[in-house]
């Protein structure tokens, strides 16, 4: 075993989690402080060097999380140990997490002494010889992007830097810092680029002053309602009784939103370090981190933090010789969108459904009865990055209601789909165009559907609307956890506002009527108005039916549920005035209104489609051109779905 | 002498959680990653060993997404249906597969038991959209797949199904 920054230097050093040293954090990196030696300095300093650039001096650095591994990283990573073990090469090769540019999935980064550190792009285990081969031969022109220039290699100035590409300049990487360049399987490593100083320090302060700090930095809730964090934490601390939970929503089930997973996969340390200060604030000595079972990785990275925290001491009793005790357990959710409720994900840890009815709130009566902390992923992590660095510099970004940065997910017709971070205030246009590219070409945006399906679309005449919880409600969406869908002309408005309430009818928990049987008749309406068959009037059920729901639900999943319809209704009246009163879909999604034709020029004559027309309505003889019988055609789809050479077209 | 197991198995997790009440997703849980899914009598033997009502335990085990109280097929084959995955036409794919395997509106498995087709909440792997994930009845096997058109969703039944079978065969399960 070699040594690490976690072990003792010498015997002198007597931390261990039954007698913690106060100093143990600050000793890691600046130490030792108890006693002078040279050699434990040394020691120390050789490490910290290992781990920057590799005990080799040459790192190779492979991302693994869900969204790199879906893309091939772990092949990506068996390819590199090949080729390394097959060279003879001596290389560190070191597991990261994702840095969010999920566009350049898989990529790798080459770092050796006196080369500039380069990132290789969408990386197949292929073409993993030549990559290490050009490097080492001191050529770097084929890659992606340099983290910086030495210029010593072949090709740097042909390669942009990392800090020059538009969606890497443009962002604010505060709690994001470490993604894709700690193990996030690793504390010393996470320790060795300053983490749980902010720990260190809040224990050095009382609770109030704890609170305090967050309260002048300004942050947010990041899990959608933005309310101020450190009001709940108040709250909490003031109520009687000694029993007082956290937990770490960390059950992500907005579809299009992953910046949680990414955090918690990426630098899940930074997470927990944020859940341990929480709960020192409001003097929790039980926490909950509630992850998603279906989402694995995630729920093994913050289970292994939270064994190596408590490894340390970092975790149980008397953290850090300052007499606080506190300790974590992961539950595993089932999965539920409702648990993003606070009082339905209380009901799922105790073992029961469905939310309830508020107030009393979780910060008086929570889990079990007792006053109860739930703060998600994002917030937890902005909580330990201000302890360590201070209120001032998170409180320099973002408007004057919502400071600090946000991170966001951008999905659907972009070119570089990621999760980026950038101030909260950045307009939609610079987060959605500059940062993520904008659509493919030939694609003009139509809507960008913020915040899930509890969020709405925002038209592309608004996209200079600059995103914070006010403008975004004005404009009829909302923040939620920052899923940003990216909606092109070949998308329907009636068609997107029908999948978010199917989402939303799937995901009711059924207490409440207004939620449980008018989301049901919204989505019927809807079902109605795609098939052809719906009136003006319909839209005004819609719209007044929404109005109704909004207002009228048991908790915030109701409450919201309505949104993309209403938002959409608002802004995209033309398009469903299209399907109710001409029956026809303007962006040719809603099969039923679409005429389906059989281009002759495409069409093989193979007969797939004749065979699996369910209406008989195409006929025609083998090899030669196919025809559909407009009077019997029924707009299933089908023949477009099962044609072999894409021959059957929409209009 | 089915079912004797399935108190021996039952009454193991339940000793280990003690029965208490907060621990019935966990217990739920590792019976589903026992059976692949939650049999009838499994729950009837838990609502018995933990003097939790069974109407409870059921209201949890319908509840919750993870939880499926069919015998789903050897391998299942998650289509997502995140925003994005929808956006670009996982409906389709969804709907193809299933015509591919002739299942109805409510069926899901293949009727020789060799796949499963469901809709499934996002992976968070929006980039590769639209996806489908595969994974094997026993949490062991996990395949991802992206940018799937229509024809690559008949190529990923027929796989799997294929597969399953020679593992069916070849004395797996």
């Amino acid at each position: 075993m070699t040594w690490t920054l976690m072990d003792k230097c010498c015997n002198r050093c007597w931390h261990s989690p039954e007698y913690p040293c106060r100093h143990y954090i600050r000793c890691r990196l600046s130490g030792p402080l108890c006693h002078e030696d040279v050699e434990c300095r040394v020691r120390r300093s050789r490490r910290l060097k290992e781990i920057r650039y590799g005990r080799h001096g040459f790192k190779i650095n492979v991302p693994l999380a869900s969204c790199t591994i879906a893309a091939g990283a772990h092949e990506v990573y068996e390819a590199v140990v090949k080729e390394v073990k097959s060279r003879g090469i001596l290389a560190d090769i070191h597991r990261t997490g994702c840095m969010g540019m999920c566009y350049i999935d898989p990529w790798i980064e080459l770092s050796k002494k006196g080369m500039p550190s380069a990132i290789y792009a969408n990386v197949k285990p292929s073409d993993v010889p030549r990559i290490i081969k050009e490097y080492l031969e001191g050529d770097v022109s084929s890659a992606f992007a340099l983290r910086n220039r030495t210029g010593n290699a072949k090709g740097e100035d042909k390669v942009p830097l990392l800090d020059e590409l538009e969606p890497w300049r443009n962002q604010v990487r505060w709690v994001s810092r470490n993604c894709g360049i700690v193990d996030p399987e690793s504390i010393e490593e996470y320790i060795a680029l300053g983490g749980y100083r902010g720990l260190d320090r809040a224990l050095n302060m009382r609770p109030e002053e704890v609170i305090e700090e967050i309260r002048k930095s300004g942050l947010r809730g990041r899990g959608g309602a933005g309310f101020p964090t450190w009001l709940k934490w108040k709250i909490a601390r003031e109520q009687p009784g000694d029993v007082k939970y956290i937990i770490m929503n960390a059950d992500e089930g907005d579809p299009g939103a992953f910046m949680n997973r990414l955090l918690a996969e990426s630098d899940p340390h930074r997470v927990l370090e944020g859940m341990i200060i929480a709960a020192y604030a409001i003097g929790a000595s039980k926490g909950f981190i509630f992850v998603r079972a279906e989402k694995p990785l995630m729920a093994e990275r913050l289970s292994k933090a939270v064994e190596q925290a408590r490894k340390y001491g970092l975790l149980g009793d008397n953290i850090l010789g300052r007499g606080f005790s506190f300790d974590v357990e992961v539950i595993l959710s089932a999965g539920a969108f409702v648990c993003g409720e606070e009082t339905a994900l209380i009901a799922a840890i105790e073992g029961r459904t469905r939310p309830r009815q508020r107030p009393p709130y979780p910060a008086t009566r929570g889990l079990w009865g007792k006053p109860t902390i739930i703060n998600n992923v994002e917030t937890l992590a902005h909580v330990a990055t201000i302890m360590a660095e201070g209120w001032e510099k998170f409180a320099k970004y973002g408007t004057e209601k919502t400071k600090g940065t946000k991170m966001f997910c951008v999905t659907g017709s972009v070119k570089r789909t990621g999760a980026y971070e950038v101030p909260v205030g950045t307009t939609i246009e610079k987060l959605v165009v500059e940062i993520a590219g904008g659509p493919p070409e030939g694609r003009k945006i139509k809507a960008v559907q913020i915040g899930g399906p509890s969020g709405g679309c925002v038209p592309a005449s608004l996209l200079s609307t600059p995103i914070d919880y006010e403008t975004l409600q004005k404009a009829g969406a909302i923040m939620g956890s920052g899923g940003i869908v990216v909606i092109d002309d070949h998308s329907c408005m009636v068609d997107v506002a029908k999948f978010f309430t199917s989402f939303t009818v799937a995901e009711s928990c059924g207490k409440c009527f207004p939620c449980r049987i008018g989301m049901k008749i919204l989505y019927d309406i809807l079902e109605k108005i795609t098939n052809g068959e719906g009136s003006e009037e319909d839209l005004e059920v819609l719209e007044e039916l929404g109005n109704v729901i909004r207002s009228s639900s048991l908790c915030a999943l109701g409450g919201t549920a309505p949104n993309p319809v209403l938002s959409t209704l608002r802004y995209f009246k033309d398009e469903y005035l299209a399907h109710v009163r001409s029956k026809r879909c303007p962006a040719k999604v809603c099969t039923k209104l679409v005429e389906y034709w059989i281009n002759p020029d495409k069409c093989t004559g193979c007969g797939t489609c004749a065979r699996n027309c369910p209406s008989k309505a195409i006929s025609g003889e083998l090899g030669k051109p196919h025809v559909i019988d407009k009077s019997k055609c029924i707009h299933c789809g089908q023949c477009y779905i099962v044609c072999p050479v894409g021959a059957v077209e929409k209009r | 002498m089915v079912n004797q197991t399935v108190v021996n198995v039952v009454s193991s997790i339940v000793a280990r959680y003690r029965g208490e009440r907060r621990y019935l997703m966990r217990m739920l849980q590792e019976i589903q990653s026992r059976y692949g899914y939650l049999p009838r009598r499994a729950l009837e033997e838990l609502a018995k060993l933990t003097g939790i009502p069974l109407s409870e335990v059921l209201n949890v085990a319908t509840f919750y997404h993870q939880f499926k109280l069919e015998p789903p097929g050897y391998y299942i084959i998650l289509v997502c249906m995140g925003t994005a995955c929808h956006l670009k036409g996982n409906l389709d794919n969804y709907e193809a597969m299933k015509r591919f395997l002739g299942l109805g509106k409510y069926e899901n498995t293949a009727k020789d038991g060799t796949v499963s087709v469901e809709k499934a909440r996002c992976f968070g792997a929006c980039s590769l959209a639209p996806v489908v994930m595969v994974i094997s009845r026993d949490g062991k096997e996990r395949y991802l797949h992206g940018h799937v058109t229509i024809r690559d969703a008949r190529r990923i039944v027929a796989k799997y199904r294929s597969l399953a079978l020679k593992k069916i065969k070849g004395g797996g399960s």
